[in-house]
């Protein structure tokens, strides 16, 4: 299944764009848990004119949630929070040249993780927030380890 | 670039041997074993060999015990459906464990929805079933257990010469998928009271495809696939001769090397076991520590998921498995690190290394070598690890 992860999700992979942390964000956005196997945590840097100026992220998941944070931050920059706002997890995921089916909730983390930094901002700075992230992880099953 | 396969569990590479056991079957002696003519007695007489060769390693009363199947799959599907259909009238109850294989967990759940009724027992800690769960467990409608001899995911061995004792006390068949166990530890059906039991070739450094139901003399089991008379008529289709011929090899060569291969597969998989706790911290072992398969070693890596761990082991070259089930698209941990009741975020970051015959102390120290740097560079990315910890 890993091989059908894209060359540019494999780069993005190897090396991570905007790991680490901004000490003195502006909005951090926290989502996933790690009973579903990832946890994503996007910090934002905002300029006077809603201008997101830097973004970094921590990741706990699996390849495709290393690919779609590093590719959200890098997405992210110099857009404006309205701008920001209209990032999809699909335009995520294209981005990357796609993600394997059973991957997509991984954009999906994405799309959250920007959205939760974005409302953490707005609600920083008593602006009206958007609307909560969509929920996911709903599958289940066993592992297939191709025993 | 250096090249470590470490996931023998999933697959091991065949040996040189059984490919040139089976190269005639595959140009020259192409028969149908069912032929009557020298074509077909041919082949007959390699599938016979190959019997024997299955049966003197599994230490079977009689050939006639040995039928040929497409894999362990498919011998976990025939001995489970069979027996369930064949004692329909009898009960409707079987037992087996939380931990099985797929192959043996989803064939139990198609029989659910045919009405069965099925008992999935708890394993403790280490993945290991109590055979006083067992005990009470059993009903008078009880038809069959189930158990696997040895775990795949962590290498748990069951008790089951006691589990097996307590079914025939019982008079309950008991079948034990064994496609993990042959060819690792030492093992004879003449002490083992089993009636039936999985094997799969292609775990045993044989071919791909092929696999045996032992079936004990005497065990009432239907046919799942309806044909010709091929393997006592428990199993239509003409027989893969090669591959069997294959198997029978395999077979051959496992039961003499397995005493040596034994040792050196327990100091290898411990020198590396040895290796990562002294060189990172926050691991914890799954599986038992002593009665645990000579090859298996799963470690959890605290704060990471496996998949990029395995990643990033592909990308110098080792080959390993995760414990954790997001490679298969679904997003819950490994069902046997949940069962023996592993914190989920901890199994997520589980790594299966399941060695072989071919491995050696290098490809050891190799692993050793790039997997601390590995895990350091992850759990700097992670938002559950503080530096410090």
């Amino acid at each position: 299944m890993e091989g059908q992860y894209s060359e540019k999700v494999m780069e993005h992979f190897r090396n991570p764009h905007n790991v680490g942390e901004i000490p003195d964000a502006d909005g951090v956005g926290n989502v996933g848990n790690p009973v579903c196997g990832d946890i994503m945590r996007l910090y934002i840097k905002v300029d006077e004119n809603e201008v997101i100026t830097d973004a970094k992220f921590k990741t706990f998941g699996c390849g495709a949630a290393i690919a779609t944070s590093s590719m959200v931050t890098d997405l992210v920059k110099g857009k404006t929070i309205t701008e920001a706002l209209r990032i999809s997890n699909r335009a995520v995921a294209e981005a990357l040249g796609g993600l394997p089916k059973i991957k997509m909730h991984c954009s999906v983390l994405a799309e959250q993780a920007l959205r939760s930094a974005i409302n953490d901002y707005l609600a920083k700075h008593g602006k009206p927030t958007i609307k909560e992230p969509r929920s996911i992880h709903e599958n289940s099953g066993e592992p297939n380890l191709g025993d | 670039m250096r090249k470590v396969y470490l996931d023998n569990n999933a697959t091991t590479r065949m040996r040189e041997e059984v490919l040139e056991a089976m190269l005639p079957y595959l140009k020259d002696i192409y028969g149908n074993a069912s032929s009557v003519h020298q074509f077909g007695r041919a082949a007959r007489a390699a599938l016979d060999n190959a019997r024997n060769q299955v049966a003197s390693f599994l230490g079977a009363a009689s050939p006639e015990e040995i039928i040929f199947t497409s894999g362990g799959t498919e011998s976990d599907n025939l001995a489970i459906k069979g027996v369930a259909h064949a004692m329909r009238s009898k009960g409707d109850h079987l037992i087996t464990t939380a931990i099985e294989h797929s192959a043996v967990l989803n064939t139990c759940r198609a029989l659910e929805k045919d009405g069965y009724k099925v008992t999935y027992l708890p394993v403790d800690e280490y993945g290991l079933v109590s055979v006083d769960s067992l005990r009470k467990a059993i009903g008078p409608q009880t038809v069959l257990i189930s158990i696997m001899y040895a775990n795949n995911e962590v290498g748990t061995i069951e008790p089951i010469t006691e589990l097996a004792e307590v079914a025939k006390e019982r008079g309950v068949y008991f079948h034990t998928d064994a496609v993990q166990a042959l060819g690792k530890i030492s093992f004879d059906l003449s002490s083992l009271p089993v009636d039936l039991l999985s094997m799969s070739g292609h775990k045993i450094y044989g071919p791909k495809g092929v696999g045996v139901l032992y079936i004990r003399k005497g065990t009432r089991i239907d046919a799942i696939a309806h044909g010709g008379h091929h393997e006592m008529n428990k199993r239509a289709g003409t027989e893969n001769v090669p591959a069997i011929v294959g198997l029978g090899r395999a077979c051959e060569l496992a039961k003499k090397e397995l005493p040596d291969e034994w040792r050196k597969l327990i100091a290898l998989r411990d020198r590396l076991y040895q290796g990562i706790m002294s060189k990172i911290p926050h691991v914890s072992l799954f599986g038992h520590p002593e009665k645990r398969l000579p090859n298996t070693l799963n470690v959890g890596f605290k704060y990471l998921e496996g998949e990029s761990i395995l990643l990033n082991l592909d990308m110098e070259g080792i080959a390993v498995s995760t414990g954790s089930a997001c490679t298969s698209g679904t997003l819950e941990p490994s069902h046997v690190l949940t069962a023996m009741g592993i914190d989920p975020a901890d199994a997520q970051g589980a790594i299966r290394f399941s060695l072989g015959r071919d491995n050696t102390e290098e490809d050891i120290d190799y692993v050793l070598t790039m997997l601390p740097p590995i895990i350091q560079r992850l759990r700097d990315m992670s938002p559950l690890y503080e530096k410090g910890n």
